[in-house]
């Protein structure tokens, strides 16, 4: 787990073929690396045993509903963005046992059941830490701990990457998470391709970070290679697809009978997508398996959404029936009341909710059509 | 304590015994079943027949004769808890795009004698009928959800059967959306979940074999269905298959005829 960035941060330069390097020392001490790669025409994050898995060369084109990988003119291993999927699904996956249940002689045995393998994610661009520091004070800092969280969470290692540019749908920069990483990661990649020279320049964030650089091989880091990469963040910080209006919470809350709920409706499927790529998103429900005999149970935690009707399932019945009310609790708990909730908004700006929802509706232009009406 | 097995009946109206043939498809596990249950009344696994009254009847098949519209209100009769499996129970099936033409042009059309064919105008549901205890979707039924629904009943538990669309199966799963990724027309959005994603592994959109699911909202996803090219004829024919007649389905195709 990786403690504050500090001012004197080690820093080398490494030629791009180092990277399995990377990979190699991270296997060796026993991570499993889940990197980007490619899969059905997408990014999706997978395991990796060497680089030479990593998507080399690809560009995504990002819009409302609309998601195509190309080539890229320049061949660099971090120019897309990302895919659908997000490092939740690691650190808070879509299903997980919580315990199993068998009869004995005198009652019934309960055993609990934690999956944790050792992670290192490499490719982490910065809303993504965002959004893990958010579920981290959803799962682990709140009242109730996660115990797989918690466990997951304190043995990964992040290796970030710096964005070189922005997708069509992303707008960190308007919810101030990106495009360079701030603090939260171990090591962290920025990508320099001058003149021919295809380099990383690779900094340390943590102290297993520090130690894992000191097993590479590289130059030290000069301040044209920082300056490179401070330019080639701010391009990437100048080409966002999209802004989040300012005042979205209060724009929100003041407008929770707004006819644009309505209209919103209309075109929503209540698919639950964007609640499910959400990288911040952490709803999930329980529910009960036994075996044929009765004789053993368990117990499973799995992803769940505002958008299904049995969320809102209480005594009696469902209270949110219609779309309006489900997209209103979504796009309200992400920009109002997470805030009083968690202190932070529940919207990181990756972008995914808009590139994945199969009719394109945006977050950001409902926003700013409610906030037309003062 | 030696305590007698619940009856087990499985009864076919208009169908294609696909759903019953899942059954016995649970190789694996029908051993476990046949232990719990006793098989009262299966024709397509044993030839013995138990009468009723059944602790649980799983039925399969749409109404289309005046027979079959008297049957099933015998089976109610004798049934505790009645399970209507598949698409042709639980929806008319694919027999059900008569209800959308003039049988009687059907009838002369397929048969060399149409004298001989009694049969009612429409195909239905068989909650048109009866009251049913639960619908099991699907064309055919998924048998881990059949597994599922018939281990929950004998212990009395409520089944997990969501009733969420497709899209959070391809999502949990870790499918890559075959809609937004590759611009292919899919009908997950709207759909039942159920089948275990079948369709998007094999680079596919949903034609949505588990029916539509709770607010189905059709009409915004043929408007999407036409940006990405398809024509009128094509949205109609899509909603119009193994659950043509359910009615947020029936609903929609009507509307690009
Ligand atoms: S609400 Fe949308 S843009 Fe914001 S973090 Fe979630 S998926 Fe990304
Ligand atoms: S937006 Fe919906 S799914 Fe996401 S955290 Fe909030 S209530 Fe849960
Ligand atoms: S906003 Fe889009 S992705 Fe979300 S539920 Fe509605 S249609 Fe599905
Ligand atoms: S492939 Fe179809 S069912 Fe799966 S997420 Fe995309 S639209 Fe939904």
């Amino acid at each position: 787990m990786n403690t504050k960035n500090t001012q004197q941060n080690a820093a080398i330069v490494i030629g791009a073929a180092q990277l399995d390097d990377l990979v190699k020392v991270l296997r060796k001490d026993g991570y499993a690396t889940i990197a980007p790669t490619t899969r059905d025409g997408s990014i999706v994050l997978e395991e990796i045993s060497s680089a030479a898995q990593l998507p080399l060369g690809l560009v995504d084109d990002q819009q409302p509903g609309a998601y195509r990988l190309s080539k890229a003119k320049k061949p660099a291993y971090f120019d897309f963005t990302h895919g659908a999927q997000s490092w939740k699904q690691f650190l808070f996956p879509a299903k997980e046992k919580l315990w199993s249940a068998h009869k004995t002689a005198e009652g019934f045995q309960v055993e609990a059941s934690i999956d944790a393998p050792k992670y290192a994610f490499i490719g982490v661009r910065a809303c993504e830490l965002a959004a893990i520091r958010i579920q981290d004070k959803v799962f682990v800092e709140g009242e109730h701990v996660s115990n797989g969280y918690a466990q997951r969470r304190k043995q990964a290692l992040i290796v970030a990457v710096n964005c070189r540019r922005a997708g069509g749908t992303c707008f960190c920069t308007s919810m101030d998470t990106g495009p360079k990483v701030k603090d939260g990661y171990d090591l962290a990649l920025s990508e320099l391709t001058r003149k021919g020279v295809h380099e990383f320049l690779l900094e340390a964030g943590s102290a297993s970070g520090q130690t894992i650089l000191k097993r590479l091989t590289g130059r030290p880091a000069a301040a044209a290679d920082f300056k490179a990469a401070q330019k080639a963040s701010d391009k990437a910080a100048q080409s966002m697809g999209r802004e989040m209006p300012k005042g979205a919470a209060k724009t929100l809350a003041n407008h929770l009978q707004h006819p644009r709920w309505q209209d919103i409706a209309k075109r929503c499927l209540d698919c639950a997508n964007c609640t499910l790529v959400c990288p911040t998103c952490f709803c999930s429900t329980t529910s009960d398996s036994t075996s044929l005999d009765g004789q053993n149970a368990e117990r499973w935690r799995t992803w769940d959404s505002c958008f299904t009707l049995d969320f809102s399932y209480i005594h009696g019945g469902a209270i949110r029936r219609d779309g309006a009310e489900r997209y209103r609790q979504w796009m309200t708990h992400k920009l109002t009341h997470w805030h009083d909730q968690f202190g932070v908004s529940g919207c990181v700006g990756c972008g995914r909710c808009i590139t994945w929802c199969p009719v394109g509706i945006d977050i950001t232009a409902e926003v700013r059509a409610i906030a037309k009406d003062k | 304590m030696a305590h007698k097995k619940p009856k087990l009946a499985v009864w076919k109206f208009s169908s294609c015994d696909g759903c019953q043939l899942s059954l016995l498809g649970c190789e694996d596990e029908l051993l476990d079943v046949a232990e719990q249950v006793e098989f009262a009344y299966f024709l397509e696994a044993t030839r013995a027949k138990v009468s009723g009254p059944y602790d649980i009847s799983l039925v399969e098949g749409s109404i289309t004769t005046a027979e079959e519209e008297e049957r099933i209100h015998q089976v109610r009769k004798q049934s505790k808890v009645l399970i209507t499996i598949g698409a042709c129970a639980t929806a008319g099936g694919i027999q059900a795009l008569k209800n959308f033409a003039d049988v009687d042009e059907f009838i002369s059309a397929v048969y060399a004698h149409p004298e001989y064919i009694k049969t009612l105008s429409k195909s239905t549901a068989i909650a048109d009928h009866v009251p049913v205890d639960l619908e099991l979707r699907g064309c055919p039924i998924n048998k881990v959800q059949l597994l599922e629904v018939l281990g929950a009943t004998l212990v009395g538990r409520k089944p997990n059967v969501p009733n969420h669309s497709q899209c959070m199966e391809c999502k949990m799963s870790g499918q890559v959306c075959v809609m937004v990724a590759k611009g292919q027309a899919c009908l997950g959005p709207v759909t039942q979940a159920g089948c275990g994603t079948i369709c998007p592994t094999f680079d596919r959109g949903c034609y949505g074999c588990f029916g539509p699911k709770e607010l189905s909202n059709t009409s915004a996803l043929a408007a999407r269905l036409g940006e990405l090219g398809l024509d009128s004829k094509q949205r109609s024919d899509l909603f119009r298959t193994f659950n043509a007649a359910a009615e947020p389905f029936a609903k929609e195709s009507v509307k690009h005829d």
